[in-house]
């Protein structure tokens, strides 16, 4: 099981990447805390999560190929 | 208002079939607020004005600096030091005399956002702070004004449309809905620490003044229940739809009342662990004893501050020159908006943690609204 994940903001700084993918992840929860493994300073961030583009809000099961966003908040104007 | 049929100023854009004669009178009879002549607030603003919204109202209490006229397009060198609301409001005249335009030259704070609001059809938010962006959201929901959102940042911008009812879902969602927290000020950037690239906030706040014209019209199909996310530098477009969270209602104001009695400043800072004195205490402080005052804004950064003395070390420069701090007095940090600030306690107190140092609340935006007011 492959999971692709885009991310935006300050979040690709943190990764040092625009994208990434994961192998093993079977839902959010999971990827939330291995990204936190390989990302530790994500955890000190807020950010909002989309599955197939769509915004989720508690822990949602992934499927093969399916594609997660992590968008931060920003508030400059 | 109406509109004469020989007034070719909207000539191009009524011989649209899809817009006409009747959506040009739809925007001249909308009401438009838009809150931060800033640089998502100028396009917005022009293009508005050009287009024919008979009413526009501008909420900015802030005045030109130099640092702005990269992206802020509606001011001149010349401007500098004037008035933003005021100083865009002769602008847009200039641009179309055939509308009015109202100037609120102050700070929107919970205690006059329901008055303003309710004058108005449809509101812009072209803030750049957290604390009016949950502010302006909070009123919108209650008041059920449609919102057009805008935010940029380095190379990256949102946009999107809150409180717009999908009439074919039946769902209506607002920024509680994609971030139902405040992020920790500690770990996030203003466009005045991070950057942002000129023509971003151009845009975006030109895509926002097009969510407005296709609500007010009823043309297209607005980005109701999503958002938009644009990168410059990799010239992409991600869109999400959001969904509403169902238990927000806990810590979202339902009423006038409740968002009376809502402190957004302390709401969009209180999982800092930092120390923060308020304005009021600051005055007090300052007269009652000896203390150690330390601006952390950019050198060139308005407006200069006479009433006090302080020291001037920007926040990037403080921790190398946090040694050369004295320390024999209590210290207060403070910056424009009170967010870098935040940064500079931490800073200082992970280097000194005996010593009592605060962050001045809501910065200098704050203490001149109150000072204006005493």
């Amino acid at each position: 099981m492959k999971i692709k994940i885009l991310v935006f903001g300050q979040i690709s700084e943190i990764i040092n990447a625009s994208e990434l993918a994961l192998l093993a992840v079977n839902n959010t929860d999971e990827l939330n805390k291995k990204l936190f493994e390989l990302y530790p300073k994500l955890n000190e961030i807020k950010y909002t999560l989309a599955v197939n583009k769509k915004i989720i809000h508690e822990n949602t099961p992934l499927n093969h190929e399916d594609v997660v966003a992590l968008l931060p908040p920003f508030s400059g104007g | 208002m109406s509109f004469t049929q020989n007034n070719d100023r909207y000539h191009r854009q009524i011989i649209l079939k899809e817009f006409g004669e009747t959506a040009q009178q739809k925007l001249l009879n909308a009401k438009v607020l838009v809150i931060g002549a800033g640089g998502l607030g100028c396009p917005a603003l022009q293009y508005l004005a050009a287009a024919g919204v008979g009413t526009i109202g501008i909420i900015d209490f802030d005045v030109v600096t130099i640092t702005n006229l990269h992206r802020q397009i509606l001011f001149s060198a010349n401007d500098i030091g004037k008035q933003k609301a005021k100083t865009a409001a002769i602008k847009l005249a200039e641009i179309n005399p055939e509308i009015q335009i109202q100037v609120y030259n102050f700070q929107l704070t919970n205690k006059n956002a329901f008055e303003i609001f309710a004058i108005y059809d449809l509101v812009i938010d072209g803030t750049d702070n957290f604390a009016t962006r949950y502010l302006i959201n909070d009123a919108c929901a209650i008041l059920n004004k449609p919102l057009v959102y805008g935010a940029v940042l380095r190379f990256e911008g949102q946009v999107g449309v809150f409180n717009l009812m999908d009439n074919t879902t039946q769902i209506k969602t607002n920024y509680r809905d994609l971030f139902p927290e405040p992020p920790n000020p500690l770990t996030t950037f203003s466009c005045n620490e991070a950057g942002v690239i000129g023509v971003l906030p151009g845009i975006i706040g030109t895509m926002q003044a097009t969510e407005a014209i296709k609500i007010i019209t009823g043309i297209g199909k607005p980005l109701c229940n999503k958002i938009i996310s644009y990168n410059a530098l990799q010239n992409s477009f991600y869109d999400f739809e959001i969904t509403p969270v169902l238990n927000s209602i806990e810590t979202f104001p339902q009423n006038e009342l409740e968002f009376l009695n809502f402190n957004y400043e302390w709401f969009c800072s209180s999982k800092t662990n930092v120390s923060v004195i308020s304005i009021i205490d600051f005055e007090e402080l300052r007269i009652k004893e000896k203390i150690t005052i330390i601006d952390v804004r950019e050198r060139n950064e308005l407006p200069l501050v006479k009433e006090f003395d302080f020291i001037s070390i920007p926040l990037n420069e403080l921790p190398n020159l946090l040694a050369s701090i004295p320390t024999d007095n209590k210290i207060v940090f403070f910056c424009k908006s009170g967010n870098r600030s935040l940064k500079a306690v931490k800073l200082f107190n992970e280097k000194q943690p005996e010593l009592i140092a605060y962050s001045l609340t809501g910065g200098l935006d704050a203490w001149q609204q109150f000072n204006n007011k005493n």
